[in-house]
């Protein structure tokens, strides 16, 4: 083992997890490996910023991220959804209720801004703790918890939105009692 | 002004309250395939290429710097 291993070397064992959360910024896989490329030539020459045993991960999802925000976001518009919904079309086999779920999630994470998206993910997939999420997009941990919140409210009620549509066309009775519980609130 | 809730409105909230819960749980899966689809694909070789291309960058102008 060399006396000062270099902290670079551990990038290396980043990369799907980078691919991941770019993808989820990005929601087009092109723009999210390019964000990734810029995102690796910056980390190469700045590591003299990371503190080695910290969190490696989380250092370089926060260059990530400022990549994201300092490049892509004007493009982002134009290129949104294609991959949400290929993927959804070549997920494996879920069910008719499943992949109906699928393509409602894509749909709604999708109108989603990139904050809510990036806070949502380091949390609920990225098993990132509040604390990390917070650190890793330089705010404080309630602002990441009520980016969370908001983020979930938000898509619970755009996915509520397409569910009462398919029932519109599937289930009458269901549909009246839905209709009014909502004119009741 | 209606303070009491009819019985039929609480039958609706218990479906939306098992509604909800049903989309909460889907979003909670979905956000992990949004995410595990990626991160659990191999990574293309451009990404370890450039960081051995890095490294060799470094050497070259490292090994220059002593020679010189």
């Amino acid at each position: 083992m060399a006396e000062h291993p270099d902290p670079r070397d551990e990038i290396v064992e980043h990369l799907s997890a980078m691919r991941a959360f770019a993808m989820s910024l990005t929601r087009n896989s092109a723009l999210a490996d390019d964000m990734v490329q810029d995102a690796l030539v910056k980390a190469w020459s700045k590591i003299d910023t990371y503190q080695p045993g910290t969190n490696m991960r989380a250092w370089l999802f926060t260059i990530l991220r400022n990549t994201y925000y300092s490049h892509h976001r004007k493009a982002r518009r134009e290129v949104s959804d294609v991959d949400g919904e290929m993927a959804a079309s070549l997920a494996q086999k879920p069910d008719h209720d499943g992949r109906l779920q699928m393509r409602d999630f894509n749909h709604a994470f999708d109108q989603l801004n990139a904050e809510q998206r990036e806070a949502l993910v380091l949390v609920g997939a990225g098993g990132f703790s509040y604390e990390e999420a917070a650190e890793t997009c330089g705010v404080a941990v309630g602002t990441i918890k009520s980016r969370v919140n908001r983020a979930r409210k938000q898509l619970i009620e755009l996915m509520q939105m397409s569910d009462d549509e398919v029932m519109e066309a599937t289930d009458i009775v269901t549909t009246s009692i839905v209709t009014n519980q909502k004119n009741v609130a | 002004m209606c303070v009491y809730r009819q019985k039929s409105d609480l039958k609706g909230d218990m479906k939306q309250d098992r509604k909800i819960t049903s989309l909460e749980q889907a979003i909670e899966a979905n956000l992990k395939r949004v995410y595990d689809d990626v991160a659990g694909q191999e990574v293309p070789d451009r990404f370890t290429e450039l960081l051995e291309k890095l490294r060799e960058a470094e050497k070259k102008s490292s090994s220059e710097t002593q020679d010189g």
